[in-house]
């Protein structure tokens, strides 16, 4: 499946990346060469096989429905690039 | 004494041949005289190591000294270590100080180990040379102008330029056993789930797992003695008895059956990696092993199916570094929007933005079935083919990678040809089983080449056990790259942060 500039434009989007134009056609090229890559699966008979999602069969564990974690928000907010009386800063999405 | 292997060192601070702060301080030496050439190291924590070996020292002198002890490893910077910089290569957490622990952090520090640094790596774990980090490529010890390989080349560097006799990395299709293969050490790659991922900045977590660097085999499993256990805070980490990796080293060989699949040693396979191997099977015959034809007709897929799920994995995972938590924030935006597209364009690098759009692209609707599911399915395929070949042997043989360590800049512009280069590593990960790779010979060039065994569910230690009988009989693994002379001034960083 051949890779187009709209195909770039719509994922980045998505992925909420900007592309900077002049590269638009660089970052097209290289996605089109793994797509040919990836393409080669097509190939493959693959009616009747259970898809693997991960490596060992486990259910998922279940725990009591506790509070197990001490309050660290002031610990872990150090980190945010804004933060105000304990709230992530972000621009006004709301006029 | 400073470049003795964990065993070696452990026996000597038992002995009282050297404390663990003259230990320490000398290895910092090392660091400072060798770390601006290598560019292994992005953090140095000269400080941090030296309280922890003091308490390391006083824990011996009070009789509660473990078997690792006082001594240095360094840790690969995609594992959160509490209080330190944890960059993941990358810019978009160039100043990002972690909270906590990883829990494989975690066992090393109580184990006793010192911490000394942390290493550079491809960002965010994408890559099979070095070449993503933010922080500019580590050189390969034994010739500057090769990669380390990737994506723990930091780490793998570190232990081969004998900066630290130990380190961790991670390894989600090949990131510990690659480079190991490059630089002429030991990198295991334990079961998935034996390995907790609390901690451990998440590229793939299906595939994802930690594990150990060292230049022996016996080394390696001492750091996974400290790394392996059960944490309720990875719903994957497998809850199992605890083992002893080291219990089977002295084990013979005799009757071991090492398979041999057709496609690890057809065309692609560079001549003189092929003389290497075929050199260390004829190796293990001697030691009273049997060689079995076996088949893994899937394997030339494992690379296509890698490079649908892991970005697809890594499209969700990195969703997370939003420019509000933490992380890069760019510094104009018009709107929220805006600020999410800017800030993730300008923290991450071009491999991580290729695979978030690869992912994005197999997940989005419409295309799911035709790329997601169908290499899901396929993954099924491969993991069958091992399950099928491990009736008639105990371990697989072949080249960890089908070349030696390539130059620097020979396939950074062409992502397919550098994916290319795990075609033999990423099938362990999909089938979640353990793999090692160990050095079993040079180049004429003078680069080492590395042997991969390969095992079913849980059998690191006999994997460890055949690799420590290997280098009982080789000396492979004690050749060491000649450094350059000591003291030489700093070169420049590629980045300053």
């Amino acid at each position: 499946m051949a890779i187009s500039r709209s195909d770039v434009e719509r994922i980045a989007h998505l992925a909420r990346l900007e592309i900077d134009a002049g590269q638009a056609e660089d970052v097209r090229a290289k996605l089109d060469a793994i797509f040919a890559l990836i393409d080669e699966l097509n190939a493959v008979d693959t009616r009747g096989v259970v898809p693997m999602a991960h490596a060992q069969d486990l259910s998922l564990p279940l725990r009591d429905d506790v509070v197990t974690e001490a309050d660290r928000h002031a610990l872990f907010q150090r980190t945010a690039p804004a933060v105000e009386d304990g709230l992530y800063l972000v621009p006004k999405v709301i006029e | 004494m400073l470049t003795g292997t964990l065993a070696e060192l452990a026996a000597a601070l038992q002995a009282g041949r050297i404390s663990s702060v003259e230990l320490t301080q000398g290895l910092l030496a090392r660091i400072a005289a060798h770390n601006p050439a290598l560019n292994a190291f992005v953090t140095v924590d000269e400080e941090g190591a030296l309280a922890a070996a003091r308490a390391a020292d006083a824990a011996r002198a009070a009789g509660t000294a473990g078997p690792l002890t006082g001594l240095p490893i360094a840790h690969k910077d995609v594992l959160m270590t509490a209080g330190l910089t944890t960059s993941c290569g990358s810019r978009m957490l160039a100043r990002f100080t972690a909270p906590y622990d990883a829990h494989v952090v975690a066992g090393l520090k109580d184990a006793g180990t010192v911490l000394v640094g942390k290493t550079n790596m491809d960002e965010f774990a994408m890559g099979s040379s070095n070449e993503t980090s933010f922080f500019g490529p580590v050189r390969n010890p034994w010739q500057h102008d090769h990669v380390p390989g990737g994506s723990s080349g930091g780490s793998a560097a570190a232990v081969a330029a004998r900066l630290v006799p130990g380190a961790t990395g991670t390894d989600t299709g090949g990131s510990i056993r690659q480079p190991a293969s490059f630089t002429g050490i030991c990198g295991l790659k334990p079961t998935y789930g034996v390995c907790s991922r609390y901690g451990l900045v998440a590229f793939a977590s299906s595939l994802d797992q930690a594990g150990p660097f060292a230049r022996t085999a016996e080394d390696c499993a001492l750091l996974l003695n400290a790394m392996a256990g059960h944490d309720p805070r990875d719903s994957t980490s497998l809850e199992r008895p605890a083992e002893d990796y080291t219990r089977d080293l002295a084990r013979p060989l005799a009757g071991l059956r090492v398979g041999l699949p057709a496609e690890y040693f057809g065309a692609g396979v560079d001549a003189e990696v092929a003389a290497a191997i075929e050199a260390a099977i004829a190796e293990l015959r001697r030691l009273g092993a049997t060689a079995v034809d076996v088949r893994l007709p899937n394997a030339r897929l494992a690379v296509p199916v890698y490079y649908v799920l892991a970005p697809a994995e890594a499209s969700s995972n990195l969703s997370r570094f939003d420019g509000v938590r933490y992380g890069h924030r760019a510094e104009k935006y018009s709107d929220l929007l805006d600020m999410y597209k800017k800030s993730r364009a300008e923290g991450f690098g071009d491999e991580v933005k290729r695979r978030i759009l690869v992912g994005t692209y197999v997940l989005s609707h419409g295309y799911y079935d035709a790329y997601y599911l169908k290499a899901q399915q396929v993954r099924h395929l491969i993991a069958d083919d091992f399950r099928r070949a491990y009736a008639s042997c105990d371990v697989i043989l072949g080249p960890t990678a089908p070349t030696a360590a390539f130059r620097l800049g020979a396939k950074s512009d062409d992502p397919v040809e550098m994916y290319l280069n795990d075609i033999f590593t990423v099938a362990a990960n999909l089938a979640g089983a353990p793999a090692m790779s160990i050095p079993c010979g040079f180049t004429r060039a003078g680069l080492p080449i590395g042997l991969q065994l390969q095992g079913d569910y849980f059998s690191e230690a006999r994997l460890l056990n055949v690799a420590h009988q290997f280098q009982q009989a080789t000396d492979w693994h004690r050749r060491a790259p000649t450094l350059a002379s000591e003291a030489s001034p700093p070169a420049p960083q590629e980045v300053a942060p």
